[in-house]
Order: structure tokens, then C-alpha cells, then sequence
């Protein structure tokens, strides 16, 4: 569901607020590595209970910016995030706000897939075990495979190595070990760049099933793919946000040239 | 060239082939005056007094003593250090460690020895009386310091060898740094470390000059550290340095004794080999 308001400003620039709640809520996020900056005082909404994509060249800054939404960039030496993130109404960067407990509450899936070495069945259960899960852990296992539509392929071999699957089959395990966590939002940083068109069309139409339940972030190359997904579009340039609004909006009526150039496949 | 790297090769295979023969030929003379099954179960090492006794479990005894001692101190901590320089030690830190471990590294074994009977031995009387001036226990902890650098750096490369992918995987499901260091990084390294860990057990089980200055040279069958033992390597030593005439009973006898310590090393060298062989096929 798509709403929200789109403000003109005096010169043109079209600013888009979409309707509350928010899942997150970026303000004058500025990201450096040590003195090079890789965001810059972005401004973005992200409205429960949908998609949205981040799309833009190669090196705009947008795993970069999805990365501070999770505090991922905290293990890269000489990163540095200034501004507010809010997640459930505080600000993630607070001095009092636990890292840890927040990647609980908001998961991961990323570029390569990247299980561990381990069975299938223990990929889904360490994140609820060093959580300190309580329920059934078969029925975790059960449900966070199905939600992720692999149950059926990996149903009679749990305890094989989830390095044994395919790469969609893995990308979809990983995204089984992001839901189990049971989290609010998603981050997907290009899931389905190494894979095949058959397996990233099953990841796609998951997506849109998953988003009943969970709020995405998803970052894509493939312009195809934001419009297929998406309910909102961000389009990332040189480390600034150049422009949101509702997915048809940008692709269709893009307010910037630059967005228009981009998603026209002028440049990219 | 190539004739030269062949006869490289080769003066590497005669070599090996020629120190087994000559163990295997000494030895062979020494077991037919003492038979072989005397000298594994045998609980008597008496090879200076009447009568003479070859019992060898007293020697594998204090070698087991002192290579378990040194494991639990130098593996562990070894591993520890690893971990640390990967996943916790700032930039500064690491740069000021790695040093330090190649220096620790560098000191000769001799130094080592000398160091637990004046430092160590002290501070265990200190703690205890009835520590023997010549103990177990000294030993298998500077051993153990002594094999530190050489797991810590094997284990340094075999964690760094973990894909950083894996890692964030798992601090991405909200793991604390200590959670993805053991449950995750350890498990994906762990061929290198067992072999790390074997190498050193292998180091310990072979190190001479050390237990020899510090444990003594006591055949004693006993699991007390505090005590005075003598492991295989120091009989070889005490034997060869002494004026045991040649072609003695006790003179082969440490031909059958560096038979047991090649055996045992090359059992240790299968075992990682197979381990590494192993741990390799699950994780990739
Ligand atoms: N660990 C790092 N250290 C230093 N600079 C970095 C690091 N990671 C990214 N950068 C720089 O930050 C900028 C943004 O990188 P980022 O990875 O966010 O781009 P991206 O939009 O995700 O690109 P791509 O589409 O190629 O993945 C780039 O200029 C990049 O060189
Ligand atoms: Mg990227």
C-alpha cells in the first residue's frame, strides 16, 4: 500500500513524506571512512510493511547506508556515522542503544550467500539459541524454511550441510536464518546478484509474501527488479539521497534529471 | 637445473632413509637382548644399575607429563592470542604483539630451560615445599610458553583465513564478538588450529634441552608434576652426553628409544594430516 504526500519546495525539489508508521526513520545520516564520506545528510522514511528499494551507480553509498541502519558499519575500521536513525521511536546511535539487540530486531541478508558451515537445521537455530529462544525449535526450523520457500527442497535432509545447496537454494537459507530471528525489518544488500534468473524470480515473489510481516530494505542493481518488488524507490547519487517517492512515481514521472537519466539506463 | 633440484630431493629421501636404517638396525640389536614386549610394559627404566632394567613406560610417562602440561598451558592460550589479534586487538595493539611472539619464538630452548629451574622452580616452592628442585611441572610450562608463539601465529593465519562474510552472518543475528568468535570463527578455522595443536603437542613431545635442565633425570613412573621425571628426548641426551661406551647395552638403547619418539611423531604428523584431511571436507 502506497500513500504519503509529496511536497514541492521552491525549487523543485520534490521531497516525499509517506504515511506513518515507520519501520525506520533516517535523519542527516552522514557516513565517512576516515576522511572520504560516503553519505550525505540523508533524509529518508521507510513505512512498515513494505518494500523499499535502494537503487543507484556502483559506489553511491547505498550498502553503506543500509549497512548503518543494522550498526554494520561498526566493525569497519574508520567508519563513522553522524546524525539520527530512529527504530521503534529511539535513536540506534544513542550511547545507551545496544548494538546487539538491535540486530536481533532487524536482520540481514547479504550479496553473497553466506550460510555457515554447519547443517541446515543449526543455520536457523544459532541465531534463536544464543538468543536465548525458547519455544520449539523444530517447529522454528519448520516454519522460518517455509516462510522462506525452501522447506520443501530441504525438508529430508536438515542435518546436511546448507553449503550443499545451491546458491538460490542458500541465499533463500540465509533469508530463513534472517526470519527465524523474527524480526521487524529486513535488510537485503543485492540478494540476488549471484544468482539465476529462476532463483531470483523465487526470492522476488518471497519478498512479496514476506512483507506481510516484516518491513524491507532492499538494495538492487536491477531496475527491473526495484519496480517488479518495491512500493518505494530511492534513488542514491555520490552519496546523496536525490530522490524518493512511490516505486511507479520514480520510474515513471522521475522529477530529477539525474533520476531520469538513471533509470532510463543513460548511466549507470 | 632440474638434475640439481632431483638430487635436492633425492639427498632429502637418503637422508630420511638413512636415519631409519641406522635406528632400526641399533634398535634391532638392542631388542634381542631385551625383548620387545619387556620394554613397552615395563615399569622399570634402569639402565645404569644391576640389575639392569628397560621397562620404557617411566619415560613415556614423564614425556606424557610434561607434553599434556604443556598443552593445557600453550594450546588454550595459543588459540587465545590468535582469537584476540583477529577479532578484539586494535591496530596498535597487534602491532606491538606480533613482535613480541616472534621474539618469544626466538629464544633458544636452553634459555627456556634455564629460566624455569631459576624463575619457575622458586615460585613453586615458594608456593609448595615439597616441589623437587627438578619438577615436572616447571617444565611442561615453560614448554608449554615455548610451543605459545607457534600455535598463536598458525592459529593468527588460519582465523584470518575465515571469510569476513561468515563473521558478519553472524553478528548480523545480533551474536556479541565473543559468541562469533567461538561458535563461529573457531569452528570455520578449525582445521588450522588442530593442526596448530598437533604441531605443538609434536614440539612438546620432542623438546629436549628444556625438560632435561628443568624436570631432571629421574625415570619415575608417577603423574605428581612436582616431581622429578625424565621423558625420552632427556635419556637420549643424558646417554649420548655421558661416556657410555659404544656398542653397550645402554648405547642402544637410545636407539630404541628415538625408534619409540619417531614412531610416536609420525603417528602425531598421520593424525593432523587425516584431522586437517577431515575438518577441511565439512567446512567447505
Ligand atoms: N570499508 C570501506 N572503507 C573505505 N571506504 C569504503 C568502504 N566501503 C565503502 N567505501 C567507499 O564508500 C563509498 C560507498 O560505497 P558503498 O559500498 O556504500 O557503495 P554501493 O552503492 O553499495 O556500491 P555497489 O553498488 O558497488 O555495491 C564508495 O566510494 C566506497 O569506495
Ligand atoms: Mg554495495
Amino acid at each position: 500500500m502506497v500513500t504519503g504526500n509529496t511536497n514541492m519546495s521552491g525549487n523543485g525539489q520534490r521531497s516525499f513524506d509517506p504515511s506513518p508508521p515507520y519501520a525506520l526513520e533516517a535523519r542527516d545520516v552522514n557516513v565517512s571512512y576516515g576522511t572520504s564520506r560516503a553519505v550525505l545528510d540523508v533524509n529518508l522514511k521507510i513505512p512498515e510493511h513494505t518494500i523499499v528499494a535502494l537503487i543507484g551507480p556502483s559506489g553511491c553509498g547505498k550498502s553503506t547506508l543500509l549497512r548503518s541502519f543494522n550498526r554494520m558499519n561498526d566493525f569497519v575500521r574508520g567508519a563513522k556515522v553522524t546524525g539520527e536513525i530512529l527504530f521503534r521511536d529511539s535513536n540506534i546511535y544513542d550511547k545507551a542503544a545496544d548494538p546487539v539487540l538491535l540486530r536481533r530486531q532487524i536482520g540481514m541478508v547479504f550479496q553473497k550467500p553466506n550460510p555457515f558451515p554447519t547443517s541446515i537445521r543449526k543455520n536457523i537455530t544459532w541465531g534463536p539459541k544464543i538468543n536465548g529462544y525458547q519455544g520449539d525449535y523444530a517447529a522454528l526450523v519448520e516454519t522460518s524454511l517455509r516462510r522462506a520457500a525452501l522447506w520443501d527442497e530441504v525438508s529430508g535432509k536438515l542435518d546436511e550441510s546448507g553449503l550443499a545447496l545451491s546458491g538460490g537454494q542458500q541465499q533463500r537459507l540465509c533469508i530463513a536464518r534472517a526470519i527465524a530471528m523474527d524480526p521487524d525489518v529486513i535488510l537485503m544488500d543485492e540478494p540476488c546478484s549471484a544468482l539465476d534468473p529462476s532463483s531470483t524470480l523465487k526470492i522476488e515473489n518471497l519478498l512479496l509474501e514476506l512483507k506481510e510481516r516484516f518491513t524491507i530494505v532492499i538494495v538492487t542493481h536491477n531496475m527491473q527488479q526495484a519496480r517488479r518488488v518495491s512500493d518505494y524507490t530511492a534513488f542514491m547519487y555520490q552519496g546523496e539521497l536525490v530522490e524518493f517517492g512511490p516505486t511507479d512515481g520514480v520510474f515513471e514521472t522521475p522529477q530529477q534529471e539525474l533520476t531520469r537519466d538513471y533509470v532510463s539506463g543513460r548511466f549507470g | 637445473m632440474k638434475k640439481l633440484l632431483f638430487a635436492c630431493a633425492l639427498f632429502c629421501i637418503l637422508i630420511t632413509l638413512g636415519i631409519v636404517l641406522v635406528l632400526l638396525s641399533e634398535a634391532v640389536l638392542f631388542f634381542e637382548e631385551v625383548p620387545l614386549l619387556d620394554f613397552i610394559t615395563g615399569t622399570i627404566w634402569a639402565p645404569m644399575f644391576e640389575p639392569k632394567s628397560f621397562g620404557v613406560l617411566p619415560l613415556v610417562c614423564g614425556t606424557f607429563l610434561i607434553t599434556c602440561g604443556a598443552a593445557i598451558i600453550g594450546l588454550p592460550s595459543g588459540l587465545g592470542v590468535g582469537l584476540f589479534l583477529n577479532d578484539f586487538a586494535p591496530n596498535w595493539l597487534r602491532s606491538i604483539i606480533k613482535p613480541v611472539l616472534e621474539i618469544l619464538a626466538g629464544i633458544p630452548t636452553v634459555v627456556y630451560g634455564y629460566f624455569a629451574l631459576t624463575v619457575v622452580t622458586p615460585l613453586l616452592q615458594r608456593m609448595s615445599p615439597s616441589v623437587e628442585v627438578f619438577n615436572a611441572a616447571s617444565a611442561a610450562m615453560v614448554v608449554g610458553v615455548m610451543v605459545l608463539p607457534m600455535v598463536a601465529s598458525l592459529c593468527d593465519d588460519a582465523i584470518r583465513a575465515v571469510p569476513r562474510s561468515i563473521k558478519e552472518a553472524g553478528y548480523a543475528l545480533g551474536a556479541t564478538k565473543c559468541e562469533v568468535a567461538l561458535q563461529v570463527t573457531v569452528p570455520s578455522a578449525l582445521s588450522g588450529i588442530v593442526a596448530s595443536f598437533i604441531l605443538a603437542i609434536s614440539r612438546a613431545f620432542g623438546e629436549t634441552m628444556a625438560v632435561t635442565l628443568a624436570a631432571g633425570s629421574t625415570p619415575k613412573l608417577t603423574l605428581n608434576p612436582f616431581e622429578s621425571v625424565q621423558t625420552l628426548t632427556a635419556y637420549i641426551a643424558q646417554v649420548s652426553t655421558g661416556d657410555t661406551p659404544q656398542g653397550s647395552l645402554e648405547y642402544k638403547s637410545i636407539f630404541a628409544v628415538g625408534m619409540l619418539l619417531l614412531v610416536v611423531t609420525l603417528f602425531f604428523n598421520m593424525l593432523a594430516y587425516y584431522l586437517v584431511k577431515r575438518f577441511r571436507t565439512v567446512t567447505e
